[in-house]
């Protein structure tokens, strides 16, 4: 099985010349902001993305050290507001999903064997978007105007009545904006992956990592409407007077926490599912194996992606909601356990079957199993509607959803990061330096977050700045802001980690892990134009498979090639029979004005001028115009 | 430059020549409208879930149920819209323009009387009420307006596509922009039915 077929580098100098004659792009600071080539694109948002992590995250250190001890006055009430309203805010909606967006971005053309995404222009608008919309954010913060109400944002705490202010407008505007950044990526990474995969790439040979991505893709196009309406619906009320939230008028504010559960519940998988896509990916290059059962992991993320949306009110339990409806959501709540414990299972048994390579990309899986399933512990206690309406907003919850986000996310993110670093860059890293992160995060994050359920439980509640001394709250908080001071450390080492590899790590092999999945059969960091030749797909584990590899062997068909243009291959949805080669755009500088006409459009609205955010709209819809005009005759 | 067989079978060439399956363009489309249809579902989902919370009167004390006179006109002028540019689809998949041309033309007027229609329907309703009244008046015209504005962005599409049309851009085997343009108009005319049994006949009942 782990015989590692090389695939040779491409099929004869004179089509690669050609490829990259049409593909490369110049080195120019034009060409900067017109790429629409996939793998740059992925690499920013994971830049970008890791940025705003770091923001948050210098947020989060902040208000531990205000928590450190009773009484402490390094932050005021409206300050530690507004930083834990970002934190959260930007941990969820311009870190978790982002970051795996730029992965999905990098690796899933790569991994189908194409030449990018289904719509590359598309793609580039979505990441300034997604650029803008986290610096409109971000800015608000010096500004003293950043989003305070918590990052869901209850109404009425966050009416014009109880909030005045720009905070919520910042909250409702940028996270409308960011939505537009997230629907336009679901709608290409669905569409790159049902017509861009290789042919022979039939559903059942394609990556768990694949459809983690297109089930996440699917779950954001269905949940996203309900914030984005959510959103929406509020701004209106805040800025123009109308009564959607408002019980005075008719309104009803329990509206507001039925739309944003009913997006933020499949949010949750939202943000996990892509993290489980990334472990399944890993595990078999460091089990040496195949991942156990394929078929049954693929049907558990597909079912995790629509019970999640029957399940929302377990965030209401403790609203008045009837009884009987409890029942119901508590029930389904416990039901969607089971397809999650079929993929942990699935892993545990790769992993007894297979022989472990204990390499750091695999310490951070060990580490998310781990933590992953204490916070699904916890979860499960409070699908119990009794415990959950003990515990409800206190710390207790704060350690849950952190065991699960930070297990669940951040560990198969950073073992994303090892994994993939060799193929994004073309360099190795340090594993001593890899392994020293690991450890510091594991024991850092266990810290940090494990007190907190105590403190939960002796009563102290999440989102107060400070607490009177003598509750016997005092040295779980030291405890947990130590904690979060090692945890600091281990994630500042990732990002030196990368710069030495990027400085002066040793040039990576095409395919050091001996992955099993079609990226390892490119040069790392792979051309512009990906493969110079695109593979003919035979078996789940292309790299595996010798057959696989004679398919990219010099001598192979035009059709296969398209040296000719700059053009990748379209197949059938289901089997992914050859239909026809297809044209790809070329860079562009639309997407970013487009983007900028938006930027204009949302400011304007956030500063009540009106006028600008028309002009903004104007400059939209011609650059559209111009951008969707049908091409010149082909020559 | 290249000559006889090889001209039609290279890739460039057949990339434009051989229509097989559906296009990315089509797929695109096909799930904005799938989000697009969310975000409608969301909304008058919370129209019967605000009227059910708010009591037993509705529309409220002082709002008389909405008149149906206009509406139905209004319905008279969308729905059928689809059909021009059906026909207009089917026509420049034979290559002729004049039909492409005379289906938008058609469907693009009756689109633009939908929205006079409703600039007309809104300026006897604000005498009644507007959107600050209560939350019977908030939801009609957001609802009612989030449509129009939705119509808008349609007409602006077949605008663009007539302009296009008439410097002679699609042919025979060019006409993705066409299909995939009138997919999104047969959305928001869809819509419409949804609209109006919610926010004009669902009062009544
Ligand atoms: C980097 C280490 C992190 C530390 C030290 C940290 C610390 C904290 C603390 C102390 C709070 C509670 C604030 C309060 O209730 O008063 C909090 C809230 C929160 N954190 Fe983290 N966190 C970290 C990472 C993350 C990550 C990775 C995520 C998600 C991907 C996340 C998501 C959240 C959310 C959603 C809240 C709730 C904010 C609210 O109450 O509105 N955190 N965090
Ligand atoms: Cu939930």
């Amino acid at each position: 099985m782990s015989t590692v077929a090389e695939l040779p580098a491409g099929a004869g100098p004179a089509p690669a010349e050609q490829l990259a004659a049409r593909w490369e792009e110049p080195r120019t600071v034009r060409a900067w902001f017109t790429t629409v080539d996939h793998k740059r694109i992925g690499r920013r948002y994971l830049v970008t993305a890791s940025v705003f992590f770091g923001l948050a995250g210098v947020s989060a250190i902040l208000l531990r050290t205000q928590l450190a001890g009773p009484e402490a006055g390094l932050l005021s009430p409206q300050e530690y507001n507004q930083l834990f309203s970002m934190h959260g805010t930007a941990m969820i909606f311009l870190f978790a999903t982002p970051m795996l967006f730029g992965f999905g971005n990098f690796l899933v053309p790569l991994m189908i064997g194409a030449r990018d995404m289904a719509f590359p222009r598309l793609n580039a608008f979505g990441y300034w978007v997604f650029l803008f919309a986290g610096v409109f954010m971000w800015a608000s913060l010096p500004a003293g105007a950043a989003p305070n109400g918590g990052w869901f944002a209850y109404v009425p705490l966050t009416d014009e009545v109880n909030s005045p202010g720009l905070h919520l407008d910042v909250y409702t505007l940028g996270l409308l904006f960011l939505g537009i950044s997230t629907t336009a990526g679901a709608i290409n990474f669905i569409v790159t992956a049902l017509k861009l995969r290789a042919p022979g790439m039939s559903l059942n040979r394609v990556p768990i990592f694949v459809w983690a991505i297109v089930a996440t893709s699917f779950m954001v196009l269905f949940a996203l409407p309900a914030l984005n309406l959510d959103n929406g619906l509020l701004f209106l009320d805040r800025r123009f007077g109308t009564h959607f939230f408002d019980p005075e008028a008719g309104g009803n504010v329990l509206l507001w926490q039925h739309l944003f559960w009913i997006f933020g519940h499949p949010d949750v998988y939202i943000i996990v599912m892509p993290a489980l896509g990334i472990v399944s990916a890993v595990l078999p290059a460091f089990c040496r194996r195949g991942l156990v059962a394929y078929p049954l992991v693929v049907l558990g993320v597909v079912s995790i992606s629509i019970i999640s949306f029957g399940v929302w009110a377990h965030h209401m339990f403790a609203t008045g909601l009837p009884q009987l409806s409890l029942s119901f959501f508590s029930a389904a709540s416990s039901i969607i356990t089971i397809p999650s414990g079929l993929q942990l299972f699935a892993w545990l048994t790769t992993m007894l079957l297979g022989r472990l390579v204990m390499r750091a990309p695999l310490l951070f899986v060990i580490g998310f199993i781990v933590t992953f399933v204490i916070g699904g512990f916890t979860g499960a206690m409070f699908a119990l509607t009794a415990f959950d309406q003990q515990v409800t907003d206190s710390y207790f919850v704060v350690a849950h959803f952190h065991y699960v986000l930070f297990g669940g996310a951040v560990f198969p993110i950073l073992a994303a990061v090892y994994f993939w670093l060799p193929k994004i860059t073309g360099r190795m890293f340090s594993e001593r330096l890899a392994r020293w992160a690991f450890w510091l995060i594991f024991i850092g994050m266990n810290v940090t977050f494990f007190p907190m359920h105590l403190s939960g439980l002796f009563g102290m509640p999440r989102r107060v700045y400070t607490y009177p001394e003598g509750l016997g709250w005092d040295p779980w908080n030291l405890l947990a802001t130590l904690g979060s001071y090692i945890l600091a450390v281990g994630l500042l080492l990732v990002v030196v980690g990368v710069v030495h590899a990027l400085r002066r790590g040793k040039p990576a092999a095409d395919d050091p892990w001996g992955g099993d999945t079609l990226e390892w059969a490119t040069t790392s960091p792979p051309a512009p134009y990906n493969f110079p030749v695109l593979p003919e797909v035979h078996s789940l584990h292309p790299v595996w498979d010798p057959r696989t590899a004679e398919s990219v062997a010099a001598g192979a068909p035009e059709a296969r090639t398209l040296a000719e243009g700059r053009q990748t291959i379209r197949t059938s949805e289901l089997d992914a029979r050859y239909e026809q080669p297809i044209e790809m755009p070329e860079s562009s500088l639309r997407p970013l004005v487009a983007a900028t006409g938006l930027l204009v459009v949302f400011g304007g609205l956030l500063f009540d001028w009106y006028w600008v955010a028309a002009g903004g709209g104007l400059l939209l819809a011609l650059t559209m115009v111009g951008w969707l005009w049908p091409p010149a005759e082909p020559t | 430059m290249r000559g006889g067989v090889a001209a039609v079978t290279e890739p460039a060439a057949l990339a434009t020549e051989l229509p097989a399956g559906r296009s990315t363009g089509w797929w695109g489309m096909a799930l904005f409208i799938a989000t697009e249809s969310t975000l409608f579902a969301a909304l008058l989902g919370s129209y019967f879930y605000l009227r059910f919370q708010a009591g037993p009167q509705w529309p409220p004390a002082g709002i008389r149920p909405p008149e149906l006179f206009l509406p139905l006109i209004m319905t008279a002028l969308l729905l059928p819209s689809s059909l021009p540019l059906l026909w207009a689809e089917r026509g420049i998949r034979r290559g002729q323009q004049w039909r492409l041309r005379a289906g938008l033309a058609a469907t693009i007027a009756l689109g633009a009387s939908f929205l006079s229609l409703q600039a007309m329907e809104y300026a006897s309703s604000l005498e009644e009420f507007t959107f600050t009244t209560d939350v019977y008046g908030s939801l009609y015209y957001v609802i009612t307006g989030f449509h129009g504005a939705h119509v808008t962005i349609g007409l602006l599409m077949l605008t663009w596509l007539l302009a296009a049309a008439l410097r002679g851009k699609f042919g025979v085997r060019r006409h993705e922009r066409v299909r995939i343009a009138a997919l999104y108009w047969h959305f928001v005319d869809l819509v419409w039915a949804a609209i109006l049994f919610t926010v004009y006949l669902s009062p009544r009942l």
